[in-house]
C-alpha cells in the first residue's frame, strides 16, 4: 500500500502550525518591552556614538526614526541614524553616528545580530566599528578585503566577508536615505539651535 | 514498556552526577566552553536550558504516541526551535544585558545535543513525569558543570564572583602583581579549554578511583 506523505506528516503540519501561532503570540506580547529595551540602549549610545552630545531628541519623518544629538546648550551636534537589514545569519541592527552636517560617521554600535560566533560576530568589536571613525558619509562605502586604501574603503573581517559587507550595505542605504530626508527639508539640517 | 528502567527520582539523581551531560556525556561542549567566562552568563545559559529542555522533554512526552520513526527528529527539531526562540524573546524582554552579551549562542540551544538527546533517549518512550524529572536532573547537571568552569574562570580572570550582578570580589583589588595578577587567559577562549580538560580529567581521576575501591 502505498503511503501519502501529506496524511504521514499531519503531526509535523499541526505541529508548525500551533507553534508558529504561539510564536507570533509571544513576539507580539514582548515586542514592546524589547522595543523599550533597545531604545534605553540607544539613548545611552548617544554621547558614545557623537562627540560632545549629551542628550538625544527623537525625529520622526514618515516610519523611520532618527535622533538629533544636542550638546548641553541644546545646539544639534550631530545625528544617531538607527539602521536595519539582512546580514549573513538574521538581522543586524545598527546606530550611525553621524557630525552635525551628517557628511562624517562619528561612530557605529551594534544594537542586534545574530551573526556566527568568533567570526561574524567580530563586527561588534571596537576593531572593526572603528574602521567606519572619519569616514564620509555623502559617498557610498565599499569594502576591501586588502585593508583600506581610499577614504570611502572598509577593511573586511577575515573570514566574515559577508558580515562585513552586510554591515557595510546597511550603513550605505541608511546614509543615502537620511541624506535624501535631509535634502528634502523633512529634517531641519544640524547647526541651528 | 515504561514500568522498566530507572524510576523518575533515579533519572533526576543521574542526570546530575553519574550521567551528567557535560562532564560524563561530553555533550552541549559549544555552550560550555563559549559563555562560562562570567557566572551570569553561566547562570543564565542554566536557566534557558532548563526552560528549553523541560518544555521539550514534557511535549514530545505528551505527543509520543502519535510520533512516527520516520519524522521524529523533525518533531524533536520544530519543538526545541519553537521554546528556543521564545527563550531567547523572553531574555531580549526581561534580561537585556544577558541577551546581549550571550548574542546567538541562545539560538544556538537550537543544536544543543543534549536536549536532542533526552527527546529521543527519554521523552519520546516515557510517561510525563518520568521526561519531567530526567530534564530537571539534566539540565541541573549541566548547570553545575557551566557553574563549576565558570567559578574557575571568573575568579582566576576577573578576581569576581558574579561580578556584575552582585560585584563580590574573591580577591581583592589592591593586591600586588607580585601576589597575583588576574589571568586573562581564563576569560578567552584557550581558558575555557584548559579549565573544562582538567575538570574532565578530575572527574574521570574520581570515577577511576571510585570504581577500582568497589572493585578492591
Amino acid at each position: 500500500m502505498k503511503r501519502n506523505p501529506i496524511l504521514d506528516a499531519w503531526l509535523v503540519i499541526a505541529l508548525s502550525a500551533g507553534f508558529g501561532s504561539s510564536l507570533a503570540a509571544v513576539q507580539a506580547a514582548l515586542k514592546p518591552r524589547i522595543e523599550a529595551n533597545k531604545l534605553c540602549d540607544t539613548l545611552g549610545q548617544v554621547p558614545v556614538l557623537v562627540t560632545s552630545a549629551t542628550r538625544a531628541e527623537k525625529v520622526v519623518v514618515g516610519d523611520r526614526v532618527y535622533y538629533r544629538a544636542l550638546d548641553a546648550a541644546g545646539v544639534t551636534v550631530g545625528w544617531v541614524v538607527p539602521a536595519s537589514g539582512q546580514g549573513f545569519a538574521d538581522k543586524i541592527e545598527l546606530l550611525i553616528g553621524l557630525d552635525a552636517t551628517a557628511s562624517t560617521i562619528t561612530g557605529i554600535y551594534v544594537l542586534d545580530q545574530k551573526e556566527t560566533p568568533g567570526l561574524g560576530d567580530n563586527i561588534t568589536t571596537e576593531a572593526f566599528r572603528r574602521r567606519f571613525l572619519r569616514k564620509p558619509a555623502d559617498v557610498p562605502l565599499s569594502v576591501r578585503k586588502d585593508g583600506a586604501a581610499a577614504a570611502h574603503e572598509i577593511e573586511a573581517i577575515t573570514g566574515a566577508t559577508i558580515s562585513s559587507e552586510s554591515v557595510v550595505a546597511i550603513v550605505n542605504a541608511a546614509l543615502r536615505q537620511f541624506a535624501g530626508q535631509l535634502r528634502s527639508g523633512a529634517i531641519r539640517p544640524g547647526g541651528i539651535p | 514498556m515504561s514500568s522498566d528502567g530507572p524510576t523518575p527520582a533515579e533519572r533526576f539523581l543521574r542526570g546530575i552526577l553519574p550521567e551528567n551531560p557535560v562532564l560524563r556525556q561530553v555533550l552541549g561542549i559549544c555552550p560550555t566552553l563559549a559563555v562560562t567566562n562570567t557566572m551570569e552568563g553561566a547562570v543564565t545559559m542554566t536557566g534557558a536550558v532548563l526552560f528549553v529542555l523541560t518544555c521539550a522533554n514534557v511535549l514530545v512526552s505528551l505527543i509520543r504516541p502519535l510520533l512516527k520513526p520516520h519524522l521524529r527528529i523533525l518533531v524533536f527539531t520544530l519543538t526545541i526551535a519553537t521554546f528556543v526562540t521564545i527563550a531567547d524573546r523572553l531574555l531580549a524582554a526581561f534580561l537585556y544585558d544577558m541577551s546581549r552579551q550571550l548574542g546567538p549562542y541562545i539560538p544556538l540551544i537550537i543544536v544543543n545535543c543534549i536536549i536532542i538527546a533526552r527527546c529521543e533517549i527519554c521523552a519520546s518512550k516515557q510517561p510525563v513525569r518520568t521526561a519531567l524529572m530526567d530534564a530537571l536532573g539534566q539540565s541541573l547537571g549541566f548547570g553545575l558543570a557551566l557553574c563549576a568552569l565558570a567559578s574557575v574562570r571568573e575568579i582566576l580572570g576577573f578576581g569576581t564572583w558574579f561580578g556584575k550582578w552582585l560585584g563580590w570580589r574573591v580577591l581583592p583589588v589592591g593586591l600586588s602583581e607580585r601576589v597575583w595578577a588576574p589571568w586573562t587567559v581564563m576569560i578567552l577562549p584557550p581558558g575555557a579549554f584548559i579549565a573544562l580538560a582538567l575538570l574532565l580529567g578530575a572527574v574521570n581521576w574520581a570515577t577511576a578511583r571510585a570504581r577500582a575501591r568497589k572493585e578492591a
